[in-house]
């Protein structure tokens, strides 16, 4: 590649070169006088500015964590707090014997070798002045030894802290959620200044969706410290504004009896202030104990809790996934209504089975001998099958699905919880994307009855059984009821609602059969009915957790308890001008009726006594 | 080796530079990066805490980039010629790897493991950058035309943006300054310069639209440190406390008030000027801004002194990158330049960037004692 095409003239590159020498050093000193002059600037004319800055003692600048804003329920009954605790810290650097300061303390606090040893540990990892922490919580005993013998330990302290407590341990655990360290991937994502100084975040729940409002705002304090880094003066301070204490919708009240309601069973339960959309009960069961969290869980413990068949850590109520089994019911009647595809009083005769065309395969009714000539109102009371597969077939899966999805079923509720599922409304296009198959027909009868791929969380059982009560109005369901900021002011949420546009007739004729549920001689949720002296609408549902074969015949009691089928409960209360929605889940249940329908009942009973004086 | 015999005749002879010469070592050279090795030791034994670990560390990797210097500075400057664009497509190649391997892996990735040893092929690229460019423009008439000019420009571009992407901006930073300090000491016009630099300016939005989060981040910070005390805004501000509160004579060694109590972040590494600064005042600073003064200075008059445009361009080059070493930490140090990520050459704690400076300075000395006279 040598220069074919030109000649290199020698001297008159040199020369060239040698003038970007000159250039270039010529720069570079002029670069340089321009380091040097700033460096006068900072260390001639800012000398005495720095120095008083730094001095013999210097400047710091520390984070001033603000106080995490507190949680109450809407009676103002505390949820979630802030507890003083205290640790023992040691500066490794100011300790003249480190051996004989720790003896001497494992022998004063009863501390265990294993103790010591965590410390040893932790202090190889950590540089030497900085203060690490001996005892993670002193206790009250360990606190006043320390205090009277502390002038004898040079370089040991107490260090007092706020740890966040939830003083209704399991019953809140799965709304509240709980606060944990921060971990390295959490630091990624966060503001650094914003949580310089903060130890914990919102893991889950409400500690979680509202993070930001409850942290609250980190302040700053320029302080002047001693070579042993002892505060010696506060020069500036910007003080933290701390975090807004929320005010729940929650009643902890009907949350416990919801609770304690479902004894030894696992569920859920999730109660509706129809007026507002205000969560009042969101029960799911079993809880756990978020406390050990805060502080770090045992690893052991944490795997107990993981690998527990009960599944305490799943919160059912905003997760679970169940076939709403015969509560889906009133949905479909009011769907043939809307479509007119029936009439309220067109009669259906019900052999007990039901037989689609060119089809050998029987689709049965719960009742062997079938109900005989059902109206749309006694089907829902007797929550007849037979009735429903027609029903189901007459509109047609598109049908259902597009009036299911007026209903919120199929998608999130849009509470204000993260780690909402928004559950399974089958259609045509999701068969096809998802299974890469056609729909068939027997498919549209079983999600008339609530089976087959249909699935929904227990919280959008209660939104939809509150919007089919307020007559189409669709309130997001929500939890925070407001926030008092530091200025006390109201930092209320706006909720925003719709109508579906439906006939009222229709909303009469399908509530109708549901107050029949509760209230008739056939209902299927009858025994709720005792000493009320208002009007209750439900639907009872049961779900499948094993499929049954064709001719084969359930038997209860026969079964493993863990194939048992879900009891499945829906109702509002008062008929006459609707307060409260519950929707209620019992795993393993057995029947809606028997299990699932007197927990509503309870809530039901113990809010409008409270609430709706008559 | 005929050549050592002619050098006999040019320079005083004596038996230690007989000897020297030999081991093809620039003396003044050799000299000053010794100066600036010690210093490096007596600060970073007060900055890292008085820890002897840090300082044998150190002085291991010193060691091992000095002796890496020396056969470099064996190696006959014909021979980086020849291997120039080899080495170049090498880097390139490694480049590309580690990319690769990042989006594999997450975040950040700049290294590349070969069994328990780790390599940044970016530090590679420092060097067979400019090497590549002195090598591709000394084949043509210097100054170089356009067409040169933008296989050049587009051969710098290549492992900018592939380091910008790790993403590295320091080192991307350097990178192209190395490439463009060959162009300019090849005869680039200055109304080129001019237009390339006014460009620039006119380019910022574009770039800014570019960055990262967290490098728009230290640009807002460097701009206004007092918005961000407890963010970003923490370096410089301790960093300018440490260096103001020095004054004029300093605090004297092992007197940093700032790093001993942990208020300086990063005292060690990049941000150890400060350190050096409050310990030893305005004094010591411009005793260290000579040293550097000199090293740059000694470099530049090897390459005036060198016989052919390869070699010429190439160390050049070297010591111009060298400033931009120096120019871009005590900048961002003191607080006219935003911080990124570029260590105080030759002092900073950390080995891979050492050993490519003295990599630099074998060749510097390669280029300088394998001169043939006529």
């Amino acid at each position: 590649m040598s220069s074919l095409y030109a000649i290199k003239d020698h001297s008159s590159e040199k020369r060239l070169f040698i003038n970007r020498i000159v250039a270039a050093f010529i720069l570079v000193s002029l670069l340089t006088a321009g380091l040097v002059i700033r460096l006068v600037y900072l260390q001639v004319a800012g000398h005495e500015h720095y120095s008083s800055l730094a001095k013999d003692n210097s400047i710091k600048i520390v984070p001033l964590v603000p106080t995490r804003g507190m949680i109450f329920d809407r009676k103002g009954r505390v949820l979630a707090e802030n507890r003083p605790s205290y640790s023992l810290e040691i500066i490794p650097e100011q300790v003249s014997n480190m051996e004989d300061t720790l003896s001497r303390l494992q022998k004063l606090l009863d501390l265990s070798d294993e103790d010591i040893e965590q410390y040893q540990k932790l202090r190889k990892r950590q540089k030497n002045f900085i203060s690490s922490p001996l005892l993670v919580s002193m206790n009250e005993e360990q606190l006043a030894r320390f205090a009277v013998v502390r002038p004898y330990f040079q370089g040991v302290d107490i260090h007092r802290q706020l740890v966040r407590h939830y003083p209704y341990s399991d019953l809140t655990a799965h709304v509240i959620g709980y606060v944990g360290r921060i971990n390295e991937a959490e630091m990624k994502d966060l503001p650094i200044a914003e949580y310089r100084g903060s130890s914990h975040i919102g893991k889950l729940g409400i500690e979680s969706s509202y993070e930001s409002q409850l942290h609250g705002k980190t302040g700053y304090a320029e302080i002047e410290t001693n070579v042993q880094a002892r505060l010696l003066n506060t020069l500036k301070e910007v003080n933290p504004q701390p975090g807004a204490n929320l005010y729940l919708t929650l009643d902890i009240d009907l949350q416990k009896t919801a609770y304690d309601a479902l004894g030894s069973f696992n569920g859920a339960v999730v109660a509706i202030d129809i007026k507002t959309g205000g969560v009042l009960v969101f029960v799911s069961r079993p809880g756990f104990d978020p406390n050990p969290f805060v502080v770090g869980i045992a690893n052991d413990a944490y795997q107990a809790l993981q690998s527990s068949e009960n599944q305490p850590l799943y919160n059912r109520a905003l997760r679970g996934l169940y076939p709403p089994g015969s509560t889906i019911k009133p949905f479909i009647a009011l769907a043939g209504l809307e479509f007119e595809v029936i009439n309220a009083e067109q009669k259906f005769f019900c052999p007990g089975y039901y037989l689609l065309p060119g089809v050998t395969h029987r689709y049965r009714d719960w009742k062997k001998g079938g109900h005989g000539a059902v109206d749309l109102t006694r089907a829902i009371t007797e929550s007849c099958d037979v009735y429903f597969y027609r029903l189901a077939s007459s509109l047609g899966i598109d049908n259902m699905y597009s009036f299911l999805h007026k209903f919120g079923f199929g998608e999130k509720t849009g509470i204000d919880l993260v780690g909402e599922k928004s559950g399974l409304l089958p259609s045509r296009e999701w068969k096809r994307e998802r299974k890469n198959q056609a729909w068939y027909p027997g498919e549209t009868l079983i999600t008339g009855i609530g089976q087959g791929y249909l699935q929904v969380t227990p919280l959008q059982l209660a939104k939809a059984t509150a919007t089919l009560a307020s007559d189409g109005k669709v309130m997001t369901p929500f939890l925070v009821d407001k926030m008092l900021g530091t200025q006390s002011t109201v930092l209320g949420i706006e909720h925003s609602a719709y109508t579906i546009p439906l006939k009222q007739e229709h909303f009469n004729s399908v509530v109708r059969g549901m107050i029949n549920v509760v209230h008739s001689e056939h209902g299927t949720a009858k025994g709720i009915n005792k000493n009320i002296t208002y009007q209750i609408a439900g639907k009872t549902g049961t779900a499948q957790v094993l499929g049954i074969k064709q001719n084969a015949k359930y038997d209860e009691n026969s079964i493993d308890f863990k194939y048992r089928d879900h009891a499945l409960f829906v109702s509002f209360a008062p008929v006459d001008d609707p307060q409260i929605a519950v929707a209620v889940v019992v795993e393993n249940g057995g029947h809606g009726g028997s299990v699932a329908a007197p927990i509503a009942g309870e809530i039901i009973k113990q809010f409008l006594q409270e609430n709706y004086e008559n | 080796m005929k050549t050592e015999t002619r050098h006999e005749q040019f320079e005083a002879p004596s038996v230690l530079g007989t000897m020297l010469r030999r081991l093809h070592i620039d003396i003044p050279l050799f000299i000053g990066l010794l100066l600036t090795s010690i210093v490096s030791f007596v600060i970073l034994y007060s900055a890292g805490g008085q820890n002897m670990e840090v300082l044998v560390r150190q002085f291991s990797r010193v060691a091992l980039a000095f002796a890496l210097m020396i056969i470099l500075a064996h190696v006959d400057p014909y021979q980086f010629k020849r291997y120039s664009s080899v080495l170049f497509a090498f880097g390139i190649i490694l480049l590309i790897a580690v990319l690769i391997m990042g989006q594999i892996g997450k975040g950040a990735q700049r290294w590349l493991e070969l069994g328990s040893f780790r390599f940044q092929p970016s530090e590679m690229i420092k060097i067979t950058t400019p090497m590549m460019i002195a090598w591709y423009l000394a084949e043509y008439p210097l100054p170089p035309r356009t067409k040169q000019l933008l296989v050049a420009v587009i051969l710098i571009v290549i492992p900018t943006l592939l380091i910008a992407k790790q993403p590295d901006l320091g080192t991307a930073l350097l990178v192209a300054s190395s490439g463009a300090g060959v162009l300019f000491f090849a005869g680039l016009s200055w109304w080129i310069i001019v237009a390339i630099v006014t460009g620039l300016a006119a380019l910022t939005p574009i770039i800014w639209h570019f960055m990262h989060d967290y490098q728009r981040d230290r640009v807002l910070t460097f701009l206004n440190p007092e918005a961000d005390p407890l963010g970003r805004g923490y370096h410089i501000i301790q960093s300018k406390i440490a260096i103001g509160s020095g004054g004029i004579y300093g605090k004297g060694w092992l007197g940093s008030t700032q790093s001993e109590l942990d208020f300086l972040p990063e005292s060690s590494t990049d941000f150890i000027f400060a350190v050096f600064a409050e310990e030893f005042g305005l004094m010591g600073c411009l005793g260290l801004l000579a040293l550097y003064l000199l090293i740059i200075a000694r470099c530049l008059y090897i390459a005036s002194q060198a016989q052919d445009s390869y070699s010429r361009l190439l160390a050049s080059s070297l010591a111009f990158t060298f400033f931009v070493y120096v120019f871009v930490n005590v900048g961002m140090v003191i607080g006219v330049l935003p911080v990124v990520g570029v260590p105080l050459p030759l002092i900073s704690y950390g080995g891979t960037s050492i050993v490519t400076l003295l990599a630099g300075f074998g060749i510097l000395m390669s280029i300088h004692t394998h001169r043939k006279f006529s």
